[in-house]
């Protein structure tokens, strides 16, 4: 048992050091080496915190299903730290929007917020996201209790899909990018519904009446 | 009209040193490799300019006094989506362009259409640098050493006739050599297709371009023949041009066909009107990482142009 746990607490550092590269990455570029960046380098920060939060809501996500087809149990034990990462790099995406997109102009970002869709869908999301983060502690499950937390969490199934849209809709003309994201997370949640939809079949079908 | 007085700095004065440097040891090189007649000159004589010299430049009072961007910003960072929609696509494969022979076809309401030689047409009248300010549509801006001249001074040899009420301009369609135009979605209809109105057209800051920073133009930012339109988002000057019409009827824009919700066929540069996804209101100046910078009606140049649309509606004509 002993050796398992160490395992898995080495791994799990080692996730949280990796997952931190590409903050890494564009601090490293936006300190020292703008070549990495563009010749436009506050948009590209934009972009890729932006991706980056798609890129984790959309590995947490892929934890359920792969553990259920593959059976390996303790993939469960990184799905907080992923999910946590989707919000650490959503705030990125936000505050890089705030500084470097809208300079602080407040009037811009709440005309943003209320008048352009895309943007109501992605500052939705990120707000969605906050209780999700705050009720990640194992003190804060115990508090709600096991039913009522997983209930909560449902609300990732609306976070991602607005992420999803939020990419879909900025992009101007070339939707390949947004249409790989959508379609990953089509296949993720595609998956529970059938295993909903079989777990259902499985419990009304050998009822005799 | 306000002219301002032509800066004294010298472009090469401002872009960084060693890009300058380095680009003129490649062109050295390059051209030497040709000299020698070696494998793979056929594929460096498109990307050499060095080969193609621009007749001599004059110094212009429409250029602004605002410093230029390097040569590698204007270079490796632009929207040419015939090479594809990423911003680094065209310098990655415009490399595929070739630039000559090449023939630009000015036809419809004219009393003398004609097909211009490249080299022809460079010579056509004297060259100018243009420093201009290019406000792109997706808000962000740069400060631009073009060379050509005035557009006016095309239109005057082709004698327009009384129908010509309209400009229409085509880029090369050419999938094999612009691999943008294979994407089967997600880009745009080809060729691309660009207009301005008579006067528009006509007016002296609007120029048919040939080169930047003094030398050829690189194929990736239009070679080898471009208009600039500086008081118009960027799209508005269209690229690697072919053909150039005059028409009666105003001429339906590559992007206003796409979308034409978001964009229309004047594209002014205009902080009132914003962009139905973003705010036009600010841009970021190339390299800076704030949009900080407020972006100005016509993009600045409303001392010159703004008497072209007095009474129009711009909210309107977008």
């Amino acid at each position: 048992m002993q050796p398992l746990s160490k395992r898995i607490a080495a791994a799990k550092a080692a996730v949280f050091a990796l997952a931190l590269a590409p903050l890494g990455w564009l601090v490293a570029g936006a300190l020292f080496f703008p070549d990495w960046l563009t010749a436009n380098p506050g948009e590209f920060i934009d972009r890729e915190t932006g991706r980056w939060t798609l890129r984790f809501l959309l590995v947490t996500l892929a934890v359920t299903p792969l553990r259920a087809l593959t059976g390996w149990n303790w993939l469960l034990r990184f799905r907080r730290m992923l999910g946590l990462y989707a919000f650490f790099y959503g705030v990125m995406h936000l505050s890089s929007y705030v500084t470097f997109r809208r300079f602080f102009d407040l009037s811009e970002i709440l005309k943003d917020i209320a008048e352009r869709p895309f943007m109501t869908a992605g500052f939705t999301a990120l707000v969605l996201m906050i209780p999700l983060a705050v009720t990640s502690t194992n003190a804060m499950v115990r508090r709600l209790g096991a039913r009522r937390w997983q209930l909560l969490h449902r609300l990732v199934y609306v976070i991602a899909p607005l992420g999803a849209l939020h990419y879909w809709f900025m992009v101007k003309r070339d939707i390949t990018q947004p249409a790989i994201y959508a379609a990953v997370l089509a296949v993720l949640l595609g998956w529970r519904i059938i295993a909903w939809l079989r777990e259902r079949q499985r419990v009304m079908v050998p009822r005799p009446s | 009209m306000l002219i301002r007085k032509p800066s004294d700095i010298k472009p090469s004065e401002i872009t960084d040193r060693d890009v300058y440097r380095n680009r003129r040891q490649f062109i050295q090189r390059a051209a030497a490799v040709l000299a020698a007649g070696a494998i793979g000159a056929r594929r460096a004589q498109a990307a050499v300019p060095g080969k193609l010299a621009l007749p001599a430049i004059r110094k212009s009072a429409y250029s602004t006094n605002e410093p230029p961007n390097s040569l590698k910003d204007i270079t490796s960072y632009n929207n040419f989506y015939e090479f594809g929609t990423e911003k680094d696509d065209p310098a990655r494969h415009a490399g595929r362009l070739r630039v000559r022979p090449w023939t630009v076809a000015v036809s419809g309401e004219v009393r003398r259409p004609r097909t211009f030689d490249i080299d022809e047409l460079i010579k056509l009248a004297p060259l100018e640098e243009r420093i201009y300010r290019l406000r792109c549509v997706e808000a962000w801006s740069m400060v631009i050493p073009w060379v050509g001249y005035p557009l006016a001074e095309l239109i005057k040899r082709v004698e327009p006739t009384g129908n010509a009420k309209f400009v229409e301009f085509r880029t090369l369609h050419d999938p094999e050599q612009m691999p943008g135009q294979r994407a089967f979605f997600g880009s745009l209809d080809w060729p691309y297709v660009e207009g301005l109105r008579m006067d528009e057209a006509m007016h002296p800051l609007a120029i048919l371009c040939f080169g930047l920073y003094g030398e050829v133009l690189p194929n990736q930012n239009g070679a080898p023949v471009r208009i600039v339109v500086p008081w118009k988002y960027g799209f508005k000057s269209a690229k690697s041009i072919v053909s150039i019409r005059f028409v009666e009827k105003e001429p339906v824009n590559s992007w206003q066909k796409a979308n034409p919700r978001e964009y229309g066929f004047y594209s002014n540069v205009n902080p009132n009107r914003d962009h139905p996804r973003w705010s036009q209101k600010r841009e970021r100046r190339i390299p800076d990482f704030f949009a900080r910078r407020e972006t100005v009606i016509f993009n600045g140049y409303g001392d010159q142009v703004a008497s072209l649309y007095a009474g129009m509606d711009l909210m309107k004509f977008y």
